[in-house]
């Protein structure tokens, strides 16, 4: 059993982080497609590029989290 | 709008307006191919989690109470996300819309002080007591019968609040994004069968703690591009103040002296003695979907943290609920640029083609472009979805423990008892289906299962409050204390659908409004109980002081607590969850 009191071999905050690496992979790479290309984007404030950087950050928290939680480092 | 009883029933508003009144206008969103991935993706992670905790769950207390290895963190985050339930994040926003930051009263005094109560105070007892549920607290103290009374009720009420849970899904579902009704209830129902089933309480706790991230990461944007555009708190303030002259959005406490000085038509003493005290310290200390996730604890100072780290996230959840709610009434506009008016579900129309309940999709399709729209439909997917889970393992406990055990069968095996469990959680979701369709073709059956809900909170309180805390209550005196209570709770609902007059009287005011009901019964029937319990209990017989040990505070031999820094001792926390509440409602009096 590991220090997250799971006896799995995989904490759940390794799950939450691949969850959000990918979640965080995919709307941020949209948001820096979209913003390249210029495409036409039809939500209020679409010049902030909020896919951008709320991807962005979604995806280091998530890379942070599988890093920090990969099954093989937990006791 | 019905309105909430507090905000772990918050979930059980407004849908059946919402069942009675179907929108006029077509769907609110349209998903590109990036927004079904992200959701397809949720969906695939969640059933993941359930066939990987299969293994992980094969002995009944590791089905039923996740082992008792959880952390306090993640039992707290799974005690709030349990409680955030199906209509959390819309009908909150929706009332937010309506009444303004009143509506923030069911997350701090609403939530809050019972929350630490729990910790503090109670939860030693459940969890000294090696109970698997509150009915089988009430068996160990008050004997078989209360047991029996309280677990049907349990029973009934989880399953068909699992129900309404469900369409409310449902119908969400059909309003944002146009998808059949049985399409959704079918999706959202064999996941939570598919993963409960396999990894029981784990497995649903697991999920909670995903899915409290994830309505976190597909809800903040929403409020903060909304201060963005509004221009800030203030500027926000002044502009409502301009919008909807005369009338007071966001102050918490100071129009509360009165029920006609404020748009929800309740007085401060329904709020702190009706909502703060009884169904707060009743939902939160009380019902079973709840306490469940802090049973699961490891230790019982992790069982003491769960519920005061959970109070830290309560307290914020205003941000993502409330907030956008008061946002809309300033930067929602209709196509010619004038100011967008939601209105009650009853009067949606080609002139108002939007109710209060949509506040929170039309925020999102405002700000949210493709794969954050997806996000945010995830997060409200999660919510409804975490919250049914809950019901259907806690009805799965309750079920084979508190039903099965003592009246089919006593004695078998822990293997047969996990299959039941097992088999439990299917008949669950079975029953939770045929539920969600009674209420699609009956809408009225919902106001009834909502209020059935109300009934057995406050005297359910009322009991356990005189059995943990006063060593004089009587078997005797708690189940009659507890039946009385739940009869006057019917009676006084009964009374006022028959003689809508009558509500002046449950309420003390004839200016009171259908909220103050919902206090003021919850009050009456607690106020019931209690004398019931007590005149019963100094006409019987006590039990000796000797079998009290572990249910009973004064007699109770509470493990001793190795000694921890005072960063990780619980008190500590809770008197800083203390200090941040009472500055939170002084700083939006």
């Amino acid at each position: 059993m590991h220090s997250l009191g799971v006896p799995a071999n995989i904490p759940i905050w390794f799950f939450v982080g691949v969850l959000l690496t990918i979640y965080g992979a995919l709307i941020g790479g949209h948001g820096v497609y979209a913003w390249v290309t210029h495409e036409r984007s039809m939500v209020v404030l679409a010049n902030l590029h909020a896919a951008v950087w709320w991807g962005g950050m979604i995806l280091i928290l998530g890379l942070v989290y599988c890093v920090k939680f990969f099954p093989r480092q937990q006791r | 709008m019905i309105l909430p009883l507090s905000s772990g029933i918050a979930s059980r508003l407004s849908l059946a307006a919402v069942v009675a009144f179907p929108p006029l206008h077509g769907q609110l969103a349209h998903l590109t191919p990036l927004d079904v991935a992200v959701i397809a993706i949720y969906f695939a992670m969640v059933l993941f989690i359930g066939f990987y905790l299969r293994q992980a769950s094969s002995t009944s207390e590791q089905f039923f109470l996740a082992g008792r290895e959880m952390t306090a963190w993640i039992a707290g985050l799974s005690f709030v996300s349990a409680n955030m339930g199906s209509l959390e994040l819309m009908g909150w926003a929706g009332s937010a819309y309506q009444y303004g930051i009143l509506a923030t009263h069911w997350y701090w005094i609403g939530a809050i002080p019972a929350m630490l109560f729990l910790g503090l105070v109670m939860m030693p007892f459940y969890y000294v007591s090696k109970t698997h549920s509150v009915p089988g607290y009430l068996k160990l103290r008050f004997g078989e019968s209360s047991r029996i009374l309280a677990a049907f009720s349990f029973a009934i009420e989880m399953i068909l609040m699992s129900g309404v849970n469900m369409f409310s899904m449902a119908v969400v579902m059909k309003v944002v994004l146009g998808w059949n009704i049985t399409f959704s209830i079918l999706m959202s129902s064999l996941a939570v069968a598919v993963y409960v089933g396999l990894g029981g309480l784990r497995s649903a706790i697991y999920n909670e703690v995903l899915q409290f991230v994830l309505i976190w990461a597909g809800a903040l944007l929403v409020p903060i591009l909304g201060l963005v555009e509004a221009g800030g708190w203030h500027k926000m303030v002044a502009k409502i103040a301009s919008n909807y002259r005369g009338q007071d959005y966001v102050h918490l406490w100071r129009d509360t002296g009165h029920f006609s000085a404020n748009p929800m038509g309740v007085h401060w003493t329904g709020i702190v003695f009706g909502l703060g005290f009884v169904i707060s310290f009743g939902y939160w200390t009380t019902d079973f979907l709840v306490v469940q996730r802090v049973l699961a604890a490891r230790n019982l100072r992790a069982a003491q943290m769960a519920p005061i780290i959970g109070s830290f996230f309560k307290m914020a959840v205003p941000f993502i609920v409330i907030l956008p709610g008061l946002l809309g009434l300033v930067v929602l506009q209709n196509p010619d640029g004038t100011l967008l008016h939601l209105v009650g579900e009853n009067h949606v129309s080609a002139l108002h083609p939007h109710s209060f309940n949509e506040v929170l999709p039309l925020m999102m399709v405002r700000y949210l472009g493709p794969g954050l729209l997806g996000l945010g439909i995830t997060a409200l997917m999660a919510g409804f979805m975490s919250g049914m889970a809950g019901n259907v393992s806690a009805f799965a406990t309750v079920w084979t423990y508190d039903i099965y055990q003592p009246l089919i069968r006593k004695r078998a095996s822990d293997s047969h008892y996990v299959a039941i469990g097992r088999w439990a959680t299917v008949l669950g979701v079975v029953v939770s289906i045929g539920a969600a369709y009674l209420v699609m073709h009956a809408a009225g059956i919902m106001d009834y299962v909502q209020a059935l809900f109300s009934f057995f909170i406050a005297p359910l309180l009322g009991a356990i409050l005189l059995g943990m805390f006063w060593k004089r209550a009587t078997a005797a005196g708690g189940f009659w204390g507890l039946l009385l209570g739940i009869l006057s709770s019917v009676s006084l609902f009964v009374w006022v659908r028959m003689d809508p007059s009558a509500l002046s009287m449950v309420a003390i005011s004839p200016d009171a409004k259908s909220m103050a009901e919902n206090l003021y019964r919850a009050l009456w029937s607690f106020l019931i109980s209690i004398a019931v319990t007590v005149v019963v209990s100094l006409l019987t017989r006590p039990k000796p002081e000797a079998e009290l040990n572990g249910l009973v505070y004064g007699v109770t031999k509470l493990p001793f607590q190795e000694p921890v820094p005072f960063y990780r001792n619980q008190w500590f926390w809770a008197v800083i969850v203390v200090v941040l509440f009472a500055g939170l409602n002084i700083l939006f009096w």
